[in-house]
């Protein structure tokens, strides 16, 4: 087997990736069924502060099904999810406490097209935190500069490039401050040429300590950032290691099925 | 071909970027275009010539009625002499009564204060650049009912009271209108959310309420709620004729409207849901700031044409004896100084008339409103 190619040429300021001892994540023997159907199977995954972790697997694998019941956007049936020292329950309080703390980035961007971009950044901290609206401002300008587009914070989303509309969803996140975030695919809806500039936003975020699931094909992006590959296949994790010895040396059959399909 | 190098027939190298070019010239002009759409072929040459023919047909006849031949002043001496046109004169003596009803003729500056307030809430609020539109819905919720209810009805502050019985006319069919039209907006919204829920109690509820209302016709309803709700009130409570009515309408048009306003939300794609929920943002919340902005901008037109139908629904509380508009047209007829030939008949045009500038009001408004927001923020 073959470690994939780099995703960017950045240079990764590695002393400042580190993990801490506290948990962020731990899910306890999480279930999950849409009907009858099984979506995730016993899943025990603890994630600790400052973590990066990058998770891979064939389509319908139950890899989005998992990161989404971290901010509840699905229900899991079965098990425990604590989330930065909250549990997830059927307390909607709760629920909206946990949304708070963990930032989410999807494949479909799902900016908000009726606001301008600035007004997409500006809304959390305005209603949820309750931020006066020229300090939320000046955040959300920060957070845009940070993504590299504050020049189009007047504009509306389908005024934007893909590229640029999946940098607002992030800084639009990271105007929450939130502790954890999760991306479902980031780039898979994105062009080919602009896949590079999220993924460079994503790895300054890395280094900033944040962190971070990362549902994703981009396997130069796991190779250089993350500190764990976890790698599911029929709503299970099936293997997981650190990335070098992932793409070196898988040691189940579906990996190395799955890795020779998609590294050449 | 200077800026192309052939290689053999596959390879193709582009030397230089063209410059966009403008659109060729379109023909302009009034022969053109009608060379074009009225007479492109034999066939269509007969068509036009035949439209033209039964637009003819039926205009002519229409305007001599309507303007060339009718009576524009005078009695009913001249009506009744002059049966080939519409009797204005009639329109005109009793002008003031289908506009104020049998309101009492020196309180009428309470109605036409009324109608004053009444449109400086509605036009800044139809103004898409007028600020303080958050005032403005305080206003046309709270401040106006409460005023108009007051300035209307009086019996306080040294106005004399006019009961409703004797309210009537154009300024009725407005009031009805405006009540119901005010209350069925907020109350279908919270209809169509209800109906969505996913808390069974609710969306049952609001099930059964859109659907027993959608489906027994109007006039049933505002029956039951001028004649039989009165029955079943203990003796002693009896609240106005009017204020029944103007329920009932409220609620039936709100059934309707939540229909049109869950049309809505159902375009809404889920990934608007979960973004907003991602933020942490609570459910009035992301409902208020994400999802109906964007499911009332798409049925705009829905909206209004269920408004534009409430509006000539008024016409019907005059199944409870209310004279709106319509009724008091009509009842004027059977007034023996006016009684004629034309005379119904140019009552009827009247009041159509009316009914049909202010539909199409509405109707041009909703086009605008669609335009703006469609260059708004949809490239």
């Amino acid at each position: 087997m073959t470690l994939p190619d780099v995703a960017t040429d950045q240079t990764i300021d590695t002393s400042k990736l580190k993990v801490s001892d506290e948990v962020a994540v731990d899910m306890i023997g999480v279930n999950k069924w849409y009907a009858d159907f099984h979506v995730l199977k016993d899943i025990d995954l603890r994630v600790q502060k400052g973590e990066r972790i990058v998770i891979a697997g064939p389509s319908g694998s139950g890899k989005s099904t998992m990161i989404r019941c971290i901010n509840a956007l699905e229900e899991h049936q079965k098990g425990k999810i604590i989330v930065d020292g909250i549990e997830l329950t059927n307390d909607l309080k709760k629920v909206d406490e946990v949304r708070k703390e963990v930032g989410m980035v999807f494949q479909h961007f799902n900016l908000f097209p009726h606001l301008t971009i600035l007004e997409n950044c500006t809304l959390g901290p305005i209603w949820v935190r309750k931020m006066p609206k020229a300090q939320a401002e000046e955040i959300a300008m920060q957070y845009l500069e940070k993504v590299k587009i504050p020049e189009q914070a007047k504009k509306y989303p389908g005024q934007l490039s893909g590229g640029q509309q999946q940098r607002v969803a992030i800084a639009r996140s990271l105007c929450m401050s939130p502790h954890i975030m999760l991306f479902d695919e980031p780039t898979s809806a994105l062009d080919p040429e602009m896949v590079k500039e999220v993924l460079e936003v994503m790895i300054n975020l890395a280094e900033s300590g944040m962190t971070m699931l990362c549902v994703t094909h981009e396997m130069g992006f796991a190779r250089q950032v993350a500190n764990r590959v976890i790698f599911m296949d029929q709503g299970q994790i099936i293997e997981q290691n650190e990335p070098e010895e992932f793409f070196l040396h898988p040691r189940h059959e579906r990996t190395k099925l799955f890795l020779s399909q998609i590294l050449h | 071909m200077t800026d192309m190098q052939s290689q053999g027939d596959l390879s193709y190298v582009r030397q230089e970027i063209l410059k966009a070019a403008p659109p060729p010239m379109r023909v302009h002009g009034v022969w053109p275009w009608m060379r074009t759409n009225l007479f492109g072929s034999f066939g269509d040459t007969i068509l036009s010539i035949v439209g033209a023919l039964i637009a003819l047909w039926v205009i002519v006849p229409l305007l001599q009625w309507t303007l060339i031949n009718a009576t524009w002043s005078g009695d009913r001496e001249a009506c009744a002499a002059n049966t080939a046109g519409a009797c204005w004169a009639f329109v005109k003596a009793n002008f003031g009564q289908f506009i104020y009803g049998r309101y009492p003729d020196p309180e009428r500056w309470r109605v036409n204060l009324f109608l004053v307030l009444m449109a400086a809430g509605i036009i800044p609020l139809a103004i898409p650049s007028a600020p303080f539109k958050g005032w403005n819905l305080v206003y046309i919720y709270v401040v106006f009912p409460v005023v108009a209810g007051i300035l209307l009805v009086g019996g306080v502050f040294g106005l004399q009271l006019v009961e409703t019985q004797v309210w009537g006319g154009l300024f009725l069919t407005l009031v009805v209108s405006y009540v119901g039209m005010a209350m069925s907006l907020p109350l279908g919204i919270l209809l169509a959310l209800g109906r969505r829920s996913k808390m069974p109690a609710v969306h049952y509820v609001c099930l059964f309420f859109i659907e027993l209302c959608r489906g027994v016709p109007l006039i049933t309803v505002l029956f039951m709620a001028g004649v039989l709700l009165p029955l079943f009130l203990p003796t002693g409570v009896n609240f106005d004729k009017l204020l029944r009515a103007l329920l009932g309408l409220s609620l039936f048009a709100a059934a309707y409207m939540a229909e049109v306003i869950r049309g809505g939300l159902q375009a809404i794609p889920k990934g608007q849901f979960e973004g907003a929920k991602s933020l942490g943002l609570g459910y009035w919340q992301m409902m208020r700031l994400i999802v109906l902005p964007q499911a009332i901008t798409i049925v705009i037109p829905g909206i209004v044409n269920t408004f534009i139908g409430l509006f000539k629904d008024t016409s019907l509380v005059y199944i409870i004896s209310i004279f709106e508009l319509l009724y008091t047209v009509r009842n004027s007829f059977s007034d023996p100084t006016w009684a004629s030939s034309t005379t119904p008949a140019s009552g009827l045009v009247f009041a159509a008339a009316v009914f049909w500038i202010f539909c199409f009001g509405m109707s041009r408004y909703s086009k605008f409103t669609e335009d703006r927001l469609r260059v708004g923020y949809k490239r």
